[in-house]
């Protein structure tokens, strides 16, 4: 087409010229005037029958009118077909290079040298294959295995065949069979309520009861799948191998044999059953009761700093003793013949004749404390001796033993002129004994052994029973060394008391533990009783009866049954008899000391409460 | 160290050690720990070989692969080496006893394998072959009648059979897609299911056997026959239908020996010593009970509508002697139509049924599963469609003493005994109800008077009446009878009481943790029988309410 000579450009070229081109002799050829607008384009398309087959020519901006060959090439094209009507695709091929021998050959060409000489590329391959074979890096195919995958495998089982590893196998326990709560309808009673289907949320996965919420669907179609199912088969794989298998003995036990066969505490009579009497008077709380050897009186000390006298029949206060401090600690004159009450009371120990009962005892008594004559020479005393003031022996105290640092506890021998007394002390001072006669302490420990709880007198031989925090050693007073030491298996010791045989100890310690001592047996416990639940705070024996009594934080007196037979061979025979309710526990103290009447089988207990009881 | 593959297919799992901390060195932290001897005792498996054989295998393969040498990659193809579990199986259960107690988890294993997509997360070929073992077993399951209990759970379908005297229990999920979680390790699951497989394998060989049965299983020929002109246009291969047919579990299997009647010769009673006649009789019974219970279904004619879960029907309908069948366009192997007329149950799912056919009755799918766990056809009048259903009850549940049991398993096991409770018109049904209630009440009591804690509270409550009642005039000798009994029993916990005391730490432990359980025993069943109570109360006032209405 050389009607426009520019040649073979993009045409946008020339769209902002008049001329479109040039023709052969170099003159423009213009654009055709388009003055026609829409409108115009619109009317011309609706009015033209041939506007359809009307194309623009790009060369030289004609517009020009298709033939109709033009148009049926167009068509053609446009559905995919070949330009030419006359083409047709489907000619059967002719195939040259078939497997037919023709007679003539394909081409002319003389065969090449390679085809006559062997091929040194295939030698090589072959040379590497043998080489690997005789290596044995390449083997010959395996033949195919023939034999069914599955036969009878236990044909000839033998039951007593076990390997020795099964002798240890453990099976794996079986998964638990789902019970009502897992029916997709439950009975309504297995559907959980608002609140524990929010409390089953809250718990962890591993905490619950329940592995699903029990859910209620009115029909089979209604239920869906269950989204934990592979995690479920998952886990049980996990189990399978990584957990560790134990055999675990079920207990298959009846509760009812568990509990020892005791005699039964309606034999063991009499022992104090009821609540008789409740003495009150002390404001504060009660720490520690003596009784009088006939059992008449009773003396009571208490944080209120005043010491009471009772009459035990009538629980009537006969006579009020204030003091300057906090009583910590009372003991009667266990002498019959003597009237005189130990008391410790801040740094000192006071000897107090209450100048109750009988006229000529507590003459007798006073008499006795005023005979005595000091020796001549003086000898160094870890304590001091004071006769009391005129106005303090009106009130009944005679003789002041000065320590110097707060007692503890007091204690009187069973004879009733020595007396020992505990101080709050880390020193070897903490323990003295003092002779009540000759007015003279001694210091009987070269070594502190630890924080001292309690002392006592063997009430037969002389034997000094100290308690430490978790050891109660035992001296022979005579000889002046360490006879015995028993270990009580507490965190701390709070009490002692001793059989009157003199053969058994009982230790109540701060750990709710009491430990019975049979001394001729062990220095360990021949029995622990763990019967209270709070601190033990006081253990006492019963002088004649084979009584023993704990009291405790939780507010009760444990009474207990103690037989100690004379049979060596026989061990004693511990039995609970009755649990004694009554004090009401205030700043978290109950009982703070309990006290057998010397010939009844009766008990007195003092408590935090601020009253003693007596039960009969 | 170990292989977690061996220790799975060996069956080796840790050991808790005595004394953790000194086998610990001191420390207490969580260790596990394998015994010194079953490692060696792995160490010494000939399966190790190969297992190294295998790993150098794909090693060498993507070593070709990468430097495409085809012809290489081609070779050792051919020698793949391959292993078997057999000796495993024999070793770790060397009598068939042990591999049938086993086989719960590897049935559960192998029927969730058979619902996997053929797609991703395990081999095509593992799924078909679960598929396969699976339905081998449910059919063994159904020719020898052995299935025992079933039960609906929101998990999935527990089904227990009693195979050789052993209890089989298996679970199946439900028919749906599974959404695999991301967070769950399938190659531990494939290990598992690789041995499980074998073991099935072996105990589906054993069972055929023991029963006569071709293995693997044949069509019987005379109902080969009977499927083969309606079915055998539609598909293509005969080889893949096979399974299909097989797992329509509607054809019988073909025996080794063809079975005769003599078969059931009637079992020659040995008399064991020091058993009592008695003791015979009951056994006798229970043997007979068992066969009842196995011809359950004898003579019914069942037809699956299309929206019941046919597999799990369909093997229920026939491990009990009923014949079943489904729409054709359902799956393969259909034998009569839902025109048929001798057809006596329909079970169906749908609110209602639009054209109901004369002389068979339409039930809900539960109906099938709790006749079969109370051994007996239960009265259809319940299971209608549309009615609401009666809780279904797990038949794993044996109520001991003092449990709490539900009034439907009571009135179940009424039935069971013989007496008929649905005789009576439904009026008296409430009364009868009130009746039920008044009964719990009763068992309440009894039980509560067993513990001694309710009656140490009622004591107490006692007291505090009496405390109460003092000041108020009482007459003196009712109050002191009252004492003298209310005194003996104090007494009498009290030196319960005291005895406790006295008990060693160790007992007394053993007898607290006893003695809690116990309790929240009671405390559960307590609270459940309360729940049911005031569900049932509910339910009677809404009853009153409605009929006010009417």
């Amino acid at each position: 087409d050389i009607r426009n000579t520019v040649g073979n450009i993009p045409m946008e070229w020339y769209q902002d010229f008049p001329h479109i081109g040039y023709d052969l002799e170099g003159r423009r050829i213009y654009k055709p005037l388009r003055s026609r607008d829409e409108l115009d384009t619109f009317l011309e398309k609706m009015d033209n029958p041939d506007y359809w087959r009307t194309v623009q020519d790009k060369m030289t901006g004609a517009d020009i009118r298709l033939t109709d060959e033009q148009v049926e090439l167009v068509q053609r094209l446009q559905k995919g077909q070949f330009g030419d009507v006359h083409f047709d695709p489907y000619e059967p091929a002719v195939d040259f290079f078939s497997r037919e021998v023709m007679i003539h050959p394909v081409t002319n060409r003389p065969a090449d040298k390679r085809s006559f000489i062997p091929s040194l590329i295939e030698k090589e391959k072959v040379s590497k294959l043998v080489h690997a074979i005789k290596m044995g890096w390449i083997k010959p195919r395996k033949p195919r295995d023939d034999s069914p995958t599955y036969y009878d495998l236990w044909a000839h089982e033998d039951p007593n065949s076990i390997l020795g590893r099964h002798k240890m196998h453990v099976p794996a326990p079986k998964m638990k069979l789902p019970g009502h709560e897992e029916s997709y309808n439950p009975p309504p009673e297995y559907l959980l309520s608002e609140e524990e289907r929010l409390a089953w949320e809250q718990q962890e996965p591993s905490e619950r009861r329940l592995s699903v919420l029990p859910q209620r669907f009115q029909c089979l179609r209604a239920v869906p799948a269950y989204s934990r199912f592979i995690h479920e088969r998952f886990e049980r794989c996990l189990d399978l191998y990584l957990c560790p298998r134990q055999r675990k003995m079920r207990v298959n036990v009846d509760p009812e044999d568990l509990i020892p066969k005791l005699p039964k505490p309606r034999d063991l009579q009499p022992f104090p059953t009821t609540q008789a009497l409740i003495y009150r008077g002390h404001s504060s709380l009660v720490r520690c009761l003596s009784i009088s050897p006939n059992g008449q009186w009773l003396v009571s000390g208490s944080d209120d700093s005043s010491l009471r006298f009772w009459e035990v029949p009538t629980a009537r206060c006969l006579r009020t003793l204030p003091l300057e401090g906090v009583v910590k600690s009372v003991s009667w004159n266990p002498n019959p013949t003597l009237c005189l009450v130990a008391v410790a009371v801040e740094q000192s120990v006071l000897l107090v004749n209450p100048c109750l009962g009988d006229k000529l005892l507590y003459g007798a008594t006073d008499q006795l404390l005023e005979s005595y004559e000091a020796p001549e020479e003086q000898r160094v005393q870890p304590t001091q001796w004071l006769v009391a003031t005129p106005e303090q022996h009106s009130q009944g105290i005679r003789l002041l033993i000065q320590h110097s640092k707060p007692v503890k506890q007091v204690t009187w021998h069973g004879k009733g002129d020595y007396l020992a007394s505990v101080v709050a002390d880390n020193s070897n001072m903490q323990v003295l004994i003092h002779q009540t006669s000759k007015r003279w302490s001694q210091n009987p420990f070269r070594k502190s052994k630890g924080q001292v709880q309690r002392v006592l007198f063997h009430p037969i031989r002389p034997y000094f029973f100290v308690a430490t925090q978790r050891y109660v050693r035992i001296y022979n007073l005579l000889k002046q060394e360490l006879t015995k030491k028993l270990m009580t298996n507490c965190k701390w010791v709070s009490s002692m008391a001793i059989h009157p045989g003199g053969d058994n100890i009982i230790c109540g310690s701060y750990d709710s533990k009491l430990a019975w001592f049979d001394l001729d047996l062990s220095t360990r416990p021949y029995q622990m009783l763990r019967h209270h639940k709070k601190a033990l705070r006081a253990v006492a024996f019963h002088r004649h009866y084979p009584l023993f009594a704990s009291g405790s934080d939780d507010g009760t007196v444990i009474v207990c049954h103690g037989m100690v037979y004379n049979d060596l061979l026989q061990n004693p025979l511990l039995v609970p008899v009755k649990v004694l309710k009554g004090h009401v526990t205030t700043l978290d103290l109950g009982v703070l000391d309990v006290l057998f009447h010397p010939t009844q089988p009766w008990v007195f207990s003092s408590g935090a409460d601020g009253t003693i009881r007596l039960y009969t | 160290l170990i292989s977690r593959r061996l220790c799975i297919l060996k069956g080796i799992y840790p050991h808790e050690p005595k004394h953790k901390k000194k086998v610990n060195k001191g420390s207490t932290a969580a260790r596990t720990f394998y015994l010194l001897k079953d490692i060696k005792f792995l160490l010494h498996e000939p399966i190790v070989n190969k297992f190294r054989e295998y790993k150098v295998f794909v090693r060498k393969l993507r070593k070709a692969y990468g430097k495409s040498e085809w012809s290489t990659v081609e070779r050792l193809k051919d020698n793949k080496p391959s292993y078997k579990l057999d000796h495993i199986v024999k070793e770790r259960y060397p009598t068939f006893v042990d591999a049938l107690r086993d086989l719960d988890d590897a049935l559960s294993m192998c029927f969730l394998f058979s619902t996997f997509p053929r797609t991703g997360k395990c081999h095509v070929q593992t799924i078909q072959l679960c598929r396969r073992l699976a339905v081998e077993f449910l059919n063994y399951v159904i020719a020898s009648r052995s299935l025992r209990k079933v039960f609906l759970s929101i998990k999935g379908i527990y089904y227990q059979a009693e195979v050789l005297g052993q209890p089989v229990t298996w679970i199946t999920p439900y028919t749906f897609a599974h959404d695999h979680p991301t967070d769950v390790d399938y190659r531990v699951m494939a290990t598992f299911t690789e041995f499980y497989t074998t073991l099935l394998g072996f105990v589906n060989f054993r069972l055929y056997q023991s029963l006569n049965l071709v293995y693997p299983p044949k069509i019987d020929g005379q109902a080969d026959v009977e499927l083969k002109p309606a079915e055998g246009k539609e598909y293509a291969m005969d080889s893949e239908s096979y399974l299909e047919k097989l797992s329509a579990l509607s054809a019988s299997l073909a025996r080794v020996v063809a079975p005769s009647h003599e078969d059931e010769v009637e079992l020659d009673e040995f008399p064991v010593e020091g058993e009592t006649a008695e003791q015979m009789d009951a056994r006798k019974k229970e043997q007979e009970a068992l066969e009842k219970h196995k011809k359950l279904f004898e003579g019914l004619r069942f037809f699956l509508n299309r929206e019941v879960p046919r597999e799990a029907l369909a093997f229920i309908i026939r491990c009990f002697g009923g014949q079943v069948s489904w729409d054709k366009s359902l799956c393969i192997g259909a034998t009569y139509d839902v025109s048929d007329p001798s057809i006596t149950h329909h079970i169906v799912d749908r609110p209602w049924v639009e054209k109901q056919v004369v002389g068979r009755y339409y039930l809900q799918p539960q109906w099938v599963f709790d006749s079969v766990n109370a051994k007996l056809c239960l009265p259809v009048a319940d299971y209608f469609p549309g009615v609401l259903l009666p809780p279904h009850l797990s038949p794993f549940v044996m109520e001991q003493e003092g449990d709490y049991i539900p009034p439907e398993k009571l009135k179940l096991l009424a039935m069971q005994r013989g007496e008929n409770p649905d005789d009576e018109s439904e009026e008296e049904e409430e009364e009868e109800e009130e009746a039920d209630d008044d009964k719990e009440e009763e068992e309440e009591e009894d039980e509560s008077e067993k513990e001694e804690e309710v009656k140490l509270k009622k004591i107490e409550e006692q007291k505090t009446q009496s405390n109460k009642a003092l000041p108020v005039k009482v007459t003196a000798g009712k109050l002191h009878l009252e004492d003298k009994k209310r005194l003996e029993q104090e007494q009498q916990s009290e030196e319960k009481r005291l005895a406790i005391m006295m008990m060693k730490k160790r007992e007394k432990y053993l007898y607290n943790k006893i003695m809690f359980g116990k309790k929240r025993k009671v405390r559960e069943a307590n609270k459940l029988a309360a729940k049911r109570k005031a569900h049932d109360d509910a339910m009677k006032g809404e009853k009153k309410k409605s009929k006010k209405m009417r």
